[in-house]
C-alpha cells in the first residue's frame, strides 16, 4: 500500500508513550492500546504503528497485522461525519443495499473511502443491534431509522448547512 | 510412557500418548501428504497452524474430517487417511489451493522443486473445477530474497521461522480472509524491514513465493566477457550439499568434482574461501587473545565476550537489534569478504591485472551474502571487492545450464595461492566451527604449546546454545554457540544484564551454521539432511593434511609477503570493518 | 407465551442502579452459592438443569465448568464472551445494557466453582452503552463488595475487567477470542487444547456467552428441577430470538424451549408485514438456515433446528416473505463469511470465496445445471475440513436453501429467472403495448438509447443494451413500463 508520511507531534508522541505505558507497555494488552490510540488520534497511520510495537516490544508487523485483522481499526483518517450503513441482515432484507447505493451515488465515494472536502466517509458494518429499526445507518453516533434511498440526501443536508 | 493403541488404514500401531496422527502413521508405513506442516525435529522447529487442511483424516466417531499434522493419538482410535471421503475432501482442498495461485509453473523459479507442484502431481490433479478471482501483490526485489506473493499458500513456515526461530519479526500475517497474506509491516518492501536476509523463510517455502534473486545471468556474462578475469571462491558448506542437487545422498562431499565444474564453466582461477576462512582466524583470534590479554590485565574497557562476525544474516541482526552493542563483535570481515580484498589486491598484484578486470565470483551457502557484497564499505571507488554471490542452488543450475554431466566428472584441486585451506577452514560451515577454528589456533599461540588432540569435540553438536570450558594450560575459556538468531538473542541478553560468563561467542544465523543456509538445495522439512551435511563437514577436516589456519603455508606467505602481521595497519584496512547502528526508523517527529 | 427467564429483569430495573438490581434479588444466588455450597455441588445443580450453552453450540454448561474445575493451575480465567456478532442477533446486548448484574453474579458463581479469581468480559467496541453499563455495574459491586477480595466473608475473592473487540466475527469462536484478548490476530486453533485445559495465557479459561451467564443466578435461586421443567427433552430452559424481517411485531423475544415457529412468527410476531405470504425463516445466522413453511409446526430446540438443516445459533431469527430471493439470502450470508472469515484455513479462506462466486454466478443467470453438484460438494467440503466452527458451518445457507428451494435454484439456472424478482441481472423491463401511447417521455430519458419508437407508436426496449436502471419506468406517466 502506498504510505502517507505524517508527521508526529512530540507531545503526541508523549501521549501515545502514556497510553503504553497505562496498559504497563504489556504485549497481550495491544489491542486495548490501540483501541485508546484510536480513540485519540482517530485512526493508526504508520507512524504511530511504529511507535507502539517500540514500547510494547512487538515488532512492527505484529501490529500491522493486527491492525488489519480487526475491520474497527482504520489506517485512514475518517470523515468529519463518518457515515455508516448497518449491512446486518434485518437491514439488509429491508434494503439497505438501495440505500448504500443512494449514498454512493450522492458522495461519489465507494465504501471505506472518505470525501475530498473531508466532511463524509462511508463504512459499512455488521448489525448495530437495532434491528427493529432496520434498515439503520448511522452518522456519528447519530442514529436513523428505517431509512429509504430517498431520505438520504435528507441526511446529508443535515450536516452540509 | 503410556502407551496408546490405535488402527489407521487397518493397521494396529502403538504410539506413546501424545503422539499426532501423523506421527502415528509414519510408523507404519503409512505417508500422509501435508503442505503447511514443517518439524524440523532437529532443531526444535515445528509450525504447525493446522491451515492447509491437506493432511486430513477420517477418524471413526468424529463429525468432521481430523489434521493428522494436529490431532493427538487416543487409545482405540481407528482412523482412515485414504477412504473415499478423504481422498475427495484432500483433492478438493487442494484445487482450492490451486485456484488461487499462478500457474505459470513452467517458468517458476521452483519449478520441479516446488512441494505445492509435486502434490498436485501426487493427487492426480488434472482439472481445477472451483475457479475464480485470483490473488494479486506487488512483487518485492531485496538484495537477497524476492517476494512474489501471488504464490503464497498461507503455510506460515516463514512466519515461524522469522518470528519464533529467528525473533527477527520481519514477517506477520495481515489482513484476514480471502486477502489474507504473510508480509512486513504496512506491506512495504522486505527491504525497509528489520529482515537479515537471513533467507530461511526462502528455505522453506513450499511454493515459489519466496525465492533468492538470481544472479546467474550476470556470472554467464561475466565468463563470456574476455577482458575480464573471473575468480570464483567456494564457501565450505557448499561442497557439503551441492551433490543433493544432482541426486547424490545428503552428506556426500563433491569437493573435487564442484572443482572440475567450476573449471569447464570457464573461470579463470578457482579458489576456495576456506582459505579466507584461514585468514579470518588469523586476524580473529588474533583479536580475542588480545582483548582477553588485555582482560586478565585488568584492563576495564575491554569488551568482552568477543563475538564472531563471519554470519551477515547475524552482522544485521545486531545492528539492526542491538546496535549499542556493536563494538562487541570482532571486527574482523567475513571470509567471503577477506578472500575478496585479497584477491583484488594481493592477487591482482600477482597476475598484473587490473582491480576493474578482476571479477569476483563467490558461491555461497547463504543468501544474506549477495547483501553483504553489496555493501557501501566492502568496494573501493564503486567497485566491489565481491561482484556476485550465487548460491549453492544458483551454482547447481549453472552447472545444468552449461550441459556438464555432474556425476562423471574427475575430482580436481583448487588453484594456488588462494585454494589452500587447512580442516579449521572447513569446519566454517557447521555451527560450531569457527569457534573451534579459532581455538586451534589461539590455543597455540596463546599458550606456545601444540595441542595433540588437534579438535574440540566439546564444541561440536546440534543444540541450539552450547557451552564449553577449554583449558588453555590452566587458563579455563569459556565459549558460548548459538545457531538460530533467537538463540543468539538469547545469549545477547544475557550479555546485557550482566549474566554472561564467556569470553567467546560464536554465532551463526541459520539452523546448523552455514550448511543449512537459505541457499542451500531444499530440505523439505527434513533436519536430517543437516545432520549429514555436518558429518560431511568434520569428515572433510579430519581428511586434511593441515588442520590449523596458521599452518596454512600460502596465509603464512599472504602475511610475509603483503600484509606483514595480523592486525596489521594494511590487515586493518584491508580484513576488518566497522558496524552501523540501523535500529532507527524514518517517523519525524515535530518539537513542539 | 413468552417466559423472561434471561431477560428478567430488562425493563424492570434501572440497569445503573445496583440498590435496584438488589431489590431484584441480584447476587442473592451467588450469596446463596458462597456461603452454601461446595463449588463441586454448585456445578452439580447447574449439571442437573440441564442448562447448554445460548452462544450457538449448545454444550451442557455444568459440565463445561466441571472439566475447568478439575484442571489444576495456580491460576485460571472465567470469560465472558460478549463479542455478539450474528447479524440480526442483539440479545446478548439487551441483556448487558438492560441487567448488567446479572452476568457479573454469574461469572462470580462460574469463579467460585471452577476455582478461578479473575473475569474478563470480551465485548465488542460498538457497544458503547453497553460498556458504560458494565463499568457503571461493576464499579458499583465493587463498591458494595459483591466483587473484590472475600466476597460475603467467605474467603473467595473475584474480579472483572473489561476486553474490547475490533470487528471480527470469528473472535467468537473461543480460541480466536482467547487469541484476540491476547493481543494477537483473531485466527482460531485447533481443539484440543481446550480452553478449559489451555486457555488464556496458557491457563485453564472457561468461556461462557451473555445469555447463558443471564440463566445461571436464577437456576440457584428456583433450582434445576424449576429450569429443568421448561422446555423439551434435551433442550431445557427458554431461548431468546432476535426476531426481524418482514414481520409485523420485530424485536426480542424469549419463549420456552419447544415453542413452534408458528406460534413464534404468527402468534408474538403478528404475522408478516403487508399481509404477504410467509416464505422461510432463517436461524443461527450466516451458520444455519432457511427453515420453511413444513419446518412451522417443529418444536424450536438445538436438536430439532439441527435435524431441519439449520441450529440455534445465538437466536437471530429472520423472517422472509415472497419477495426474498433465496438464492440471494444465501449470497448475503456467504458475503459476510468471505468477509469475516480469519483466513487461515484454506477451505474457509478460498472455498468460502469460491461458494460465493458460485452464487453470484447464478444470481447473474450465467449459472448452469452442472453448477448444482460442484456447489453441493464444495459445501460439504468446507464443512468437513475447515478449521473452526466459522468454516464448519458457513455453507449451511446454501445447503439449506439448495434443500427447501430447489426449485429457485432451477429456475435461476435453466430459465435465466429470479421467481421472487430480487436479482437485479434476471430482471427485464418491458413495455406494456395496451398502456403504451407513444409519447417518447421514456426514450428521452433513458440514457443508453435502448428504447426505440416512433411518436404515436408502441415504443420497444433493447433488453441486450438495457442498463436496467429504471429511469423510464419512472418517467413513464401511463403505467406502460414494468419489470418482468
Amino acid at each position: 500500500m502506498s504510505r502517507i508520511k505524517v508527521e508526529l507531534h512530540e507531545n503526541q508522541v508523549i501521549a501515545l508513550k502514556d497510553i503504553c505505558k497505562s496498559f504497563e507497555n504489556n504485549p497481550h494488552e495491544l489491542i486495548n492500546v490501540l483501541h485508546k490510540t484510536q480513540e485519540m488520534f482517530g485512526y493508526l497511520p504508520a507512524e504511530i504503528q511504529e511507535i507502539i510495537a517500540i514500547e510494547m516490544n512487538v515488532s512492527v508487523a505484529k501490529v500491522y497485522g493486527v491492525v488489519t485483522f480487526y475491520s474497527f481499526f482504520t489506517m485512514v483518517p475518517r470523515g468529519e461525519h463518518p457515515i455508516s450503513i448497518c449491512m446486518g441482515t434485518a437491514c439488509y432484507v429491508r434494503g439497505a443495499d438501495n440505500v448504500l447505493d443512494e449514498f454512493k451515488k450522492e458522495l461519489k465515494v465507494e465504501v471505506g473511502e472518505t470525501t475530498s472536502d473531508g466532511k463524509f466517509s462511508l463504512n459499512c458494518l455488521r448489525c448495530v443491534g437495532a434491528c427493529g429499526l432496520a434498515p439503520v445507518v448511522l452518522v456519528g453516533d447519530k442514529t436513523y431509522g428505517r431509512v429509504s434511498p430517498e431520505g438520504v440526501k435528507e441526511i446529508l443536508a443535515e450536516y452540509l448547512s | 510412557m503410556e502407551l496408546i493403541n490405535l488402527t489407521i488404514d487397518n493397521k494396529a500401531v502403538k504410539v506413546e500418548n501424545g503422539t499426532t496422527i501423523l506421527k502415528a502413521a509414519s510408523k507404519v508405513g503409512i505417508k500422509i501428504p501435508t503442505l503447511c506442516y514443517l518439524g524440523l525435529d532437529d532443531l526444535g522447529v515445528e509450525n504447525k497452524p493446522g491451515g492447509c487442511r491437506i493432511c486430513v483424516v477420517e477418524v471413526e466417531g468424529r463429525r468432521n474430517l481430523a489434521p493428522a499434522c494436529a490431532t493427538n493419538c487416543a487409545e482405540g482410535m481407528i482412523v482412515k487417511s485414504n477412504s473415499m471421503r478423504v481422498l475427495n475432501a484432500r483433492k478438493t482442498v487442494l484445487e482450492l489451493i490451486l485456484s488461487d495461485h499462478p500457474s505459470d509453473c513452467l517458468v517458476c523459479a521452483k519449478n520441479g522443486n516446488c512441494d505445492l507442484q509435486s502434490m498436485a502431481q501426487d493427487m492426480g490433479v488434472r482439472e481445477i473445477h472451483y475457479q475464480g478471482e485470483q490473488s494479486h501483490y506487488k512483487e518485492d526485489f531485496s538484495p537477497s530474497i524476492i517476494r512474489e506473493m501471488d504464490k503464497c499458500i498461507m503455510c506460515r513456515r516463514c512466519e515461524t521461522m522469522c518470528n519464533d526461530f529467528q525473533t527477527v519479526g520481519a514477517l506477520s500475517g495481515v489482513h484476514r480472509g480471502f486477502q489474507a497474506v504473510v508480509a512486513p509491516a504496512f506491506e512495504q518492501d522486505l527491504v525497509k524491514s528489520p529482515c537479515t536476509f537471513c533467507g530461511q523463510c526462502v528455505a522453506v517455502c513450499p511454493t515459489g513465493a519466496l525465492t533468492e534473486v538470481d544472479h546467474t545471468n550476470q556470472v554467464i556474462r561475466a565468463l563470456a566477457n574476455p577482458r575480464k578475469k573471473v575468480i570464483v571462491q567456494t564457501a565450505p558448506a557448499v561442497r557439503a550439499a551441492l551433490g543433493e542437487s544432482f541426486g547424490e545422498e545428503p552428506g556426500t562431499l563433491v569437493t573435487g568434482k564442484m572443482v572440475t565444474a567450476l573449471r569447464q564453466l570457464g573461470f579463470d582461477y578457482v579458489f576456495d574461501t576456506d582459505f579466507a576462512a584461514d585468514l579470518t582466524i588469523m586476524e580473529e583470534g588474533t583479536e580475542l587473545l588480545d582483548r582477553l590479554t588485555r582482560h586478565l590485565n585488568g584492563e576495564e574497557n575491554v569488551a568482552l565476550p568477543i563475538l564472531t562476525s563471519c554470519c551477515p544474516a547475524w552482522v544485521n541482526f545486531f545492528e539492526h537489534y542491538f546496535p549499542e552493542m556493536r563494538d562487541i563483535p570482532s571486527t574482523a570481515r567475513s571470509p567471503q569478504q577477506m578472500f575478496g580484498s585479497i584477491a583484488k589486491t594481493y592477487f591482482a598484484d600477482m597476475i598484473e591485472t587490473k582491480r576493474e578486470d578482476l571479477v569476483v565470483v563467490s558461491i555461497m551457502p547463504c543468501l544474506a551474502k549477495k547483501y553483504e557484497c553489496q555493501r557501501d564499505e566492502f568496494s573501493v571507488d564503486g567497485n566491489p571487492d565481491v561482484d556476485y554471490s550465487i548460491s549453492t542452488r544458483e551454482l547447481a543450475a549453472l552447472i545444468k545450464q552449461a550441459n556438464i554431466d555432474f556425476d562423471s566428472l574427475e575430482d580436481s584441486d583448487f588453484d594456488q595461492p588462494m585454494g589452500e585451506s587447512s580442516g579449521a577452514g572447513v569446519i566454517f560451515g557447521t555451527t560450531g566451527g569457527v569457534i573451534e577454528a579459532a581455538s586451534r589456533t589461539a590455543y597455540e599461540l596463546f599458550t606456545k604449546k601444540k595441542h595433540e588432540r588437534i579438535s574440540f569435540e566439546e564444541l561440536r553438536g546440534f543444540d541450539g546454545i552450547r557451552q564449553a570450558t577449554l583449558d588453555f594450560d590452566g587458563l579455563p575459556i569459556k565459549i558460548g554457540i548459538a545457531h538460530g538468531l533467537g538463540n543468539a538473542r538469547k545469549l545477547l541478553e544475557s550479555i546485557q544484564d550482566g549474566s554472561c560468563e564467556f569470553h567467546a561467542i560464536e554465532i551463526m544465523a541459520c539452523p546448523g551454521g552455514c550448511i543449512g543456509g537459505g541457499g542451500q538445495p531444499l530440505h523439505h522439512g527434513k533436519s536430517s539432511i543437516l545432520l549429514a551435511r555436518q558429518k560431511a563437514i568434520y569428515a572433510e577436516d579430519s581428511a586434511k593434511p593441515i588442520r590449523k589456519s596458521h599452518e596454512n603455508k600460502y596465509i603464512q606467505e599472504l602475511y610475509d609477503k603483503f600484509l606483514g602481521k595480523p592486525m596489521s595497519e594494511k590487515a586493518h584496512h584491508l580484513l576488518h570493518t566497522h558496524y552501523f547502528d540501523r535500529s532507527g526508523s524514518d517517523i519525524v517527529i515535530k518539537k513542539d | 407465551m413468552q417466559l423472561r427467564v434471561a431477560l428478567r429483569n430488562c425493563g424492570f430495573i434501572d440497569p445503573e442502579s445496583i440498590d435496584d438490581a438488589i431489590a431484584r434479588d441480584a447476587y442473592a444466588a451467588l450469596a446463596k452459592v458462597l456461603v452454601e455450597l461446595k463449588p463441586a455441588e454448585a456445578i452439580e445443580i447447574l449439571k442437573e438443569s440441564g442448562l447448554r450453552g445460548r452462544g450457538g453450540g449448545g454444550f451442557p454448561t455444568g459440565l463445561k465448568w466441571e472439566i475447568a474445575s478439575k484442571n489444576e493451575a495456580d491460576q485460571k480465567y472465567v470469560v465472558c464472551n460478549a463479542d455478539e456478532g450474528d447479524p440480526g442477533a442483539f440479545m446478548d446486548r439487551s441483556i448487558l445494557e438492560g441487567d448488567p448484574h446479572t452476568v457479573l453474579e454469574a461469572m462470580a458463581i462460574n469463579g467460585y466453582c471452577i476455582g478461578a479469581s479473575k473475569g474478563l468480559i470480551y465485548i465488542r467496541a460498538e457497544y458503547p452503552l453497553a460498556i458504560e453499563r458494565l463499568k457503571i455495574a461493576i464499579r458499583q459491586a465493587r463498591e458494595y463488595g459483591l466483587l473484590g477480595k472475600d466476597i460475603f466473608g467467605s474467603g473467595f475473592d473475584f474480579d472483572i475487567e473489561l476486553r474490547y473487540g475490533a470487528g471480527a466475527f470469528v473472535c467468537g469462536e473461543e480460541t480466536a477470542l482467547i487469541h484476540s484478548m491476547e493481543g494477537e490476530r483473531g485466527e482460531p486453533t485447533f481443539k484440543p487444547p481446550f480452553p478449559a485445559e489451555s486457555g488464556f495465557l496458557g491457563k485453564p479459561t472457561n468461556v461462557n456467552n451473555v445469555e447463558s451467564y443471564a440463566n445461571i443466578p436464577v437456576i440457584y435461586l428456583k433450582g434445576a428441577d424449576w429450569f429443568h421443567s421448561i422446555g423439551t427433552g434435551k433442550s431445557k430452559g427458554t431461548k431468546v430470538f432476535a426476531l426481524a424481517g418482514k414481520i409485523n411485531n420485530v424485536g426480542l423475544i424469549e419463549v420456552p424451549m419447544g415453542t413452534t415457529l408458528r406460534e413464534v412468527i404468527f402468534e408474538i410476531g403478528g404475522g408478516i408485514i403487508d399481509g404477504k405470504k410467509f416464505k422461510a425463516v432463517q436461524t443461527g445466522g450466516p451458520s444455519g438456515g432457511c427453515l420453511t413453511e413444513k419446518h412451522l409446526d417443529i418444536p424450536i430446540d438445538y436438536d430439532n433446528l439441527i435435524e431441519s438443516g439449520s441450529m440455534m445459533g445465538s437466536g437471530g431469527m429472520i423472517v422472509m416473505d415472497e419477495d426474498d430471493c433465496m438464492v440471494s439470502m444465501a449470497k448475503f450470508y456467504l458475503d459476510f463469511t468471505v468477509e469475516e472469515s480469519c483466513g487461515k484455513c484454506s477451505p474457509c479462506r478460498i472455498g468460502n470465496k469460491r461458494l460465493y462466486e458460485m452464487l453470484d454466478t447464478i444470481t447473474k443467470g450465467k449459472g448452469s445445471l452442472e453448477d448444482l453438484d460442484r456447489l453441493r460438494n464444495l459445501c460439504e467440503v468446507v464443512k468437513d475440513t475447515s478449521l473452526c466452527g466459522l468454516g464448519q458451518t458457513s455453507p449451511n445457507p446454501i445447503l439449506s436453501t439448495m434443500d427447501n428451494f430447489h426449485e429457485e435454484y432451477i429456475a435461476h439456472l435453466s430459465d435465466k429467472r429470479c421467481p421472487s424478482g430480487q436479482c437485479k441481472d434476471l430482471m427485464n423491463y418491458v413495455i406494456d403495448p395496451e398502456n403504451c401511447v407513444g409519447c417518447t417521455a421514456c426514450g428521452r430519458v433513458c440514457p443508453v438509447g435502448a428504447i426505440t419508437g416512433e411518436k404515436k407508436e408502441i415504443h420497444s426496449i433493447d433488453t441486450a443494451i438495457c442498463i436496467k436502471c429504471g429511469a423510464c419506468e419512472e418517467k413513464c406517466k401511463f403505467n406502460a413500463i414494468s419489470v418482468k
